[in-house]
């Protein structure tokens, strides 16, 4: 599948900003980004599974919060990263 | 000699001319990442290690081998064990602190963490791995912050200090939570606040749940540790536990609250403070808008005041507790980061002040750093 990468992570992807994985499910997916750009999983999901507070990921411009949900053959990911104000002005 | 700075948005490196009068700016690195720890391997002075994240994204360190002018990002940044199905777990919000281990264990590092917890590496900074006495602890529940009792940037793990005599002899600082000892590398932990205040404790003599903001040993004494906490200035000399008040010693009107403490390379007797406001609703700025050191020389007997080149009035700025530091040199540098994001140091221990940058933005940390 197609994944849209956000600026933010394109660091890992050597500035990519649209690059291919694969995965029945949204983990399965993640877990095959991590494995071609190691570490980039860890920025997106934190330690006890859950998604990090200012990342979102939609497929096929679906929002899915959950690592399990499935992910059809040909869908696009598009992860989202919301550079939110406050936090970090 | 270096200053290596930490700032809300990058890392910057200051590097001074012999005199140290010439100061070159270096980055910024990372530029946009919330810095909050910058330090030198005193074991290996090329390798120097970062705690970085830009907030919107998980946190991780960045680990450079050429003395800042690559960094590679460590493979497994510090995080908490999976918590059992269906139980609440911890998530490393960032690493706080940085602390080289002994110069025995050429490639141990020390890292403290948002919310509290104490991790360690035994490959320079590479993969990291709970200190599980310490983060189980079966007190750890009653001794750590709970996340409704954070202060305004997160329950900090800091000042971890390896005794340079026994690499199983650490001290931990907790903000709030107090000062902790093991005596066998992080496998057990003992309180060690009696003596400190804690006016917003209901029991004054409470054994824990104080807020140390940072604690310094002595070099040429580690027996000797120098804390700036929130509750005053203290000092304890091993192995009594008992820290003493020295900061009742301060001028009335400045009080002994403050971030950072500072101390003397080659003199136990010799400390620095930067004191804040922590009067009324805590402003934490400089006391009266007049930013000034203030130094003992017996050991906390007696303070001087030392403002000399720094700004006389309307100066609001506040030195974060990584953000003083003393180098070697002599005679002594002595070195602070502002909120305001300038850099100031005197050449001469202390006695006047320059401004070595501005205009960065605000300073988490300063270290000094020797020429690799």
């Amino acid at each position: 599948m197609k994944v849209f990468v956000p600026t933010p992570l394109a660091s890992y992807t050597k500035n990519r900003r649209e690059v291919q994985a694969s995965g029945a499910t949204l983990g399965e997916t993640l877990a095959d980004l991590d494995r071609q750009f190691p570490g980039m999983r860890f920025r997106m999901i934190n330690e006890q599974g859950g998604v990090r507070e200012h990342i979102r990921f939609f497929v096929d411009c679906e929002l899915v919060n959950d690592l399990g949900a499935p992910i059809r053959e040909g869908a696009d990911l598009q992860i989202i990263c919301a550079i939110s104000g406050g936090v970090c002005d | 000699m270096h200053l290596l700075i930490g700032t809300r948005k990058g890392a910057f490196i200051l590097d001074a001319d012999k005199s140290r009068r010439k100061w070159t700016m270096r980055g910024p690195m990372y530029l946009g990442h919330i810095v909050h720890h910058l330090v030198q391997d005193p074991r290996q002075r090329n390798v120097l290690l970062m705690s970085a994240h830009p907030g919107h994204l998980g946190p991780t360190l960045y680990r450079s081998t050429n003395f800042g002018k690559t960094w590679k990002e460590a493979k497994q940044p510090p995080a908490f064990a999976k918590a059992p199905e269906g139980e609440k777990g911890r998530v490393a919000k960032f690493a706080f602190w940085l602390t080289p281990g002994h110069s025995s264990e050429k490639n141990v590092w020390y890292a403290g963490t948002v919310p509290q917890g104490l991790f360690r590496s035994d490959d320079g900074g590479d993969t990291w791995q709970e200190v599980t006495g310490f983060n189980n602890h079966p007190m750890s529940s009653k001794w750590f912050a709970k996340d409704n009792e954070e202060p305004p940037d997160g329950a900090t793990t800091h000042s971890i200090l390896v005794d340079p005599r026994d690499a199983n002899h650490l001290y931990v600082g907790l903000s709030g939570g107090g000062v902790f000892e093991s005596t066998d590398c992080g496998a057990t932990w003992a309180p060690m606040n009696k003596g400190v205040d804690a006016e917003f404790l209901p029991d004054k003599d409470a054994e824990y749940g104080h807020d140390p903001h940072c604690v310094r040993f002595a070099a040429t004494n580690p027996d000797r540790l120098y804390m700036q906490n929130h509750c005053g200035i203290y000092r304890v000399d091993r192995p009594s536990r008992e820290w003493v008040r020295i900061g009742k010693k301060m001028p009335k009107k400045i009080g002994d609250i403050g971030f950072g403490i500072g101390v003397h390379p080659r003199d136990e007797k010799t400390a620095w403070v930067f004191p804040m406001d922590g009067t009324t609703v805590w402003p934490r700025t400089s006391p009266g808008g007049k930013p000034a050191m203030y130094v003992t020389r017996d050991a906390g007997k007696s303070w001087t005041r030392q403002d000399k080149g720094l700004p006389t009035e309307q100066a609001w700025w506040t030195v974060k507790r990584q953000a003083l530091a003393v180098d070697a040199c002599d005679p002594v540098g002595v070195y602070v980061g502002n909120t305001s994001g300038e850099v100031w140091g005197s050449r001469n221990e202390g006695e006047s002040w320059a401004c070595l940058a501005r205009h960065l933005q605000q300073i988490y940390s300063v270290e000094v750093a020797e020429t690799p």
